[in-house]
């Protein structure tokens, strides 16, 4: 998975709130295989509307700053694989669909989220034309003069900074795993789907 | 003794199996329902040349990608044929069991799981699809994932997640008549907004909540995501039961009866504390409409279009007027009365046998003004409403019956509204866009649809006669 550490560079800005993964993505493009690339739907319907719309298959900054509730609806991880196709590898805004945000950490798309007041700041700066600098391993956020702490789990950290194989980090569990399904068995007994057709006796 | 615990908890806590440093935890999850979309996690496992860790506690319904339209005929779209056939490709493959279009159990993922027995109080339940909250309604913690996570749940059978915080929305009182559990949803997102809430597992309680049938049990968690929570949870009581007896995945007999004691113990324990509590009245709920193109824009359906002139700010004021000249309203004028210019009635939110009676108690007998299609959640659903005659209710109207799928709801297997065309639909989401290119989406129960339908245009059910 690609390993994130510092993004700089010029920030693109989408001000609304509530942009939602059909507005990242419509539903028609999510049949297509991943290995031909999702940047050309990117926002696909939205700017077909807007010509001035800020981002496009390719040549994008590799910021984006976005109102609140970013990526909200849809569980399609196509909306995270139409951003990084075209280029985007950090999002700010001041919230995230949480099903979104889990989609971009898989997938080594930085989203930070931080508070509106300092969004404002950080629009201001990137529509002045300032490069906007998002710093994983401190955590901090610059852009001309301004500093901002932001927030992020440690385990998210790790995984978008070693590029971490969820799976196979799961699979060194397999000891612990096998120990709760075997305890789960007794305490749960329920749990277990009834049999189509079940057995005589 | 144990700390008081939510419902929530008691279920995050039974499937811990171990947690980060940080408090992230690897999940235990008993059900993961997989769909014709989640052809992108199966192509993860062949890239790195893992299996179905659990085939048995996987289970594959084919519903995005299939036509409504008749059963008999191929599927016209090579790609979505490609899809559906994938599915059932990939369950041949790793052994588990699959419904696709030519099979009796088949319909929208979120309908079948609970109609099969499949989902069942205190497990946990995932699918690549945001309206998992729906499985709920039963006392599951059930919530949707993306397809790098239907991966790791297909090759681990677990799943990391920060625990979120706990809110409980209690709704004191009873709904009135005509006022459904899509109306008390749609109410609660009006209040609580569209990213209310991000960051919690939702407990919907309160005397109007355990008043509901399941099927409006399910229409309410089913809209959790549209407020920003993946899961919504009630819990299990005699009525989740008593709905669950008998069905086919279900525990049967002595099993049974061993389950139903457990599950009892599953509610939250009276002092159990939670990060937020929001209380409403059940009987203030109005039959509610959405105006906009964001889930928090329901009012009752006897307001009038908002007025950008009233926005608290620049940004909300220039926000609204994006969404009023996509939806083509004019401010201030009454929401009833809004001419549309077709109806869609189904949808995981509301695609249940209750939703197509009352559809069609309101449509018996009468002739729709505009057209229309009625598309069952499952095939179990479509008998049963033909046995009961509803599909020549709907049909006499002049209304289409549809075969089981998302259909309109979600724009991908070629039931699109048409540009500019004004939709009252029972389904989830009225983003700009989400039924077609340019489609104007009204969000109602089914009544207010069916209403609609018969007045072509937004109407207020309390005033329509009843048979």
């Amino acid at each position: 998975m690609t390993q994130v550490a510092i993004v700089t560079g010029p920030a693109a800005v989408l001000a609304q709130a509530n942009i939602d993964t059909d507005q990242i993505i419509p539903a028609r493009f999510l049949r297509k295989p991943r290995a031909a690339g999702y940047n050309n739907f990117l926002f696909h319907d939205v700017r077909a509307a807007d010509p001035a719309f800020p981002l496009g298959p390719e040549g994008n900054p590799p910021i984006l700053i976005a109102g609140a509730n970013f990526g909200c609806g849809s569980s399609r991880e196509g909306a995270v694989y139409a951003l990084t196709d075209a280029g985007v590898r950090a999002v700010i805004a001041p919230g995230f669909g949480d099903i979104f945000a889990g989609n971009a950490s898989k997938n080594g798309l930085l989203t930070v989220a931080l508070p509106e007041a300092e969004i404002a700041v950080l629009m201001d700066a990137a529509r002045a034309g300032l490069p906007v600098t998002v710093d994983l391993p401190n955590q901090e956020l610059r852009a001309g003069n301004q500093v901002f702490r932001f927030d992020i789990d440690p385990f998210r950290k790790r995984r978008l900074a070693e590029g971490l194989d969820d799976i196979g980090l799961t699979l060194a569990h397999a000891a612990e795993i096998a120990a709760f399904v075997a305890r789960d068995r007794t305490t749960r007994p329920w749990s277990a789907p009834t049999p189509l057709l079940p057995r005589a006796g | 003794m144990i700390a008081p615990r939510t419902l929530f908890d008691k279920i995050w806590d039974a499937h811990a199996i171990l947690a980060a440093p940080d408090g992230t935890t690897l999940l235990w999850i008993d059900r993961h329902l997989v769909h014709e979309g989640s052809f992108h996690a199966f192509a993860m496992l062949d890239r790195d040349a893992r299996q179905v860790a659990r085939p048995d506690l996987t289970f594959g319904v084919a519903d995005h990608y299939v036509p409504s339209h008749s059963r008999a005929l191929p599927v016209a779209d090579p790609e979505a044929a490609g899809l559906i056939a994938r599915l059932a490709a990939n369950a041949a493959r790793h052994g588990f069991d699959h419904m696709g279009m030519d099979d009796p159990r088949q319909g929208i993922v979120h309908v079948v799981g609970p109609e099969q027995g499949i989902t069942l109080p205190g497990l946990t339940l995932v699918c690549g699809d945001s309206h998992t909250a729906t499985h709920g309604a039963l006392g599951a913690l059930a919530f949707g994932i993306g397809a790098s996570e239907v991966a790791h749940v297909l090759a681990t059978q677990t799943l990391w997640q920060a625990r979120p915080k706990r809110m409980r929305i209690s709704i004191d009182g009873r709904l009135a008549a005509q006022v459904s559990a899509k109306d008390l949803i749609l109410a609660i997102i009006a209040r609580i907004g569209a990213s209310g809430a991000v960051g919690f597992a939702i407990e919907f309680a309160g005397p109007a909540v355990r008043a509901l049938s399941m099927e409006a049990r399910m229409t309410l968690c089913n809209m959790a995501i549209e407020a920003g929570s993946r899961t919504g949870m009630i819990a299990p009581d005699d009525t989740t039961f008593a709905w669950i007896a008998g069905r086919a995945r279900a525990p049967h007999r002595a099993a049974f009866d061993a389950a139903v004691a457990d599950w009892r113990a599953l509610a939250t324990d009276p002092a159990a504390m939670f990060d937020r509590e929001v209380r409403l009245d059940g009987a203030s709920v109005a039959p509610m409409v959405t105006w906009g193109t964001t889930l928090d824009t329901a009012l009752p359906v006897d307001a009038r279009v908002p007025d950008p002139a009233d926005a608290p700010d620049a940004a909300s004021r220039q926000r609204m007027a994006e969404q009023l000249a996509y939806m083509d309203l004019i401010p201030g004028a009454p929401l009833a009365g809004t001419k549309i210019d077709q109806v869609f009635i189904g949808s995981c939110t509301n695609g249940r046998i209750e939703d197509l009676r009352a559809a069609a108690a309101i449509l018996r007998g009468r002739r729709a003004a505009v057209p229309g299609r009625v598309v069952p959640g499952s095939v179990p659903i479509q008998r049963a409403a033909e046995a009961e005659g509803l599909d020549r209710v709907f049909i006499d109207s002049g209304l289409t019956w549809g075969e089981p799928g998302c259909s309109m709801c979600t724009g991908i297997n070629g039931d699109y509204v048409a540009p500019g065309a004004r939709c009252a639909a029972t389904s989830n989401r009225n983003f700009a866009g989400r039924q077609g290119q340019g489609a104007r989406t009204h969000l109602m129960s089914p009544a207010m649809a069916a209403a609609a339908a018969i007045a072509g245009a937004l109407v207020d059910p309390r005033q329509e006669a009843h048979p």
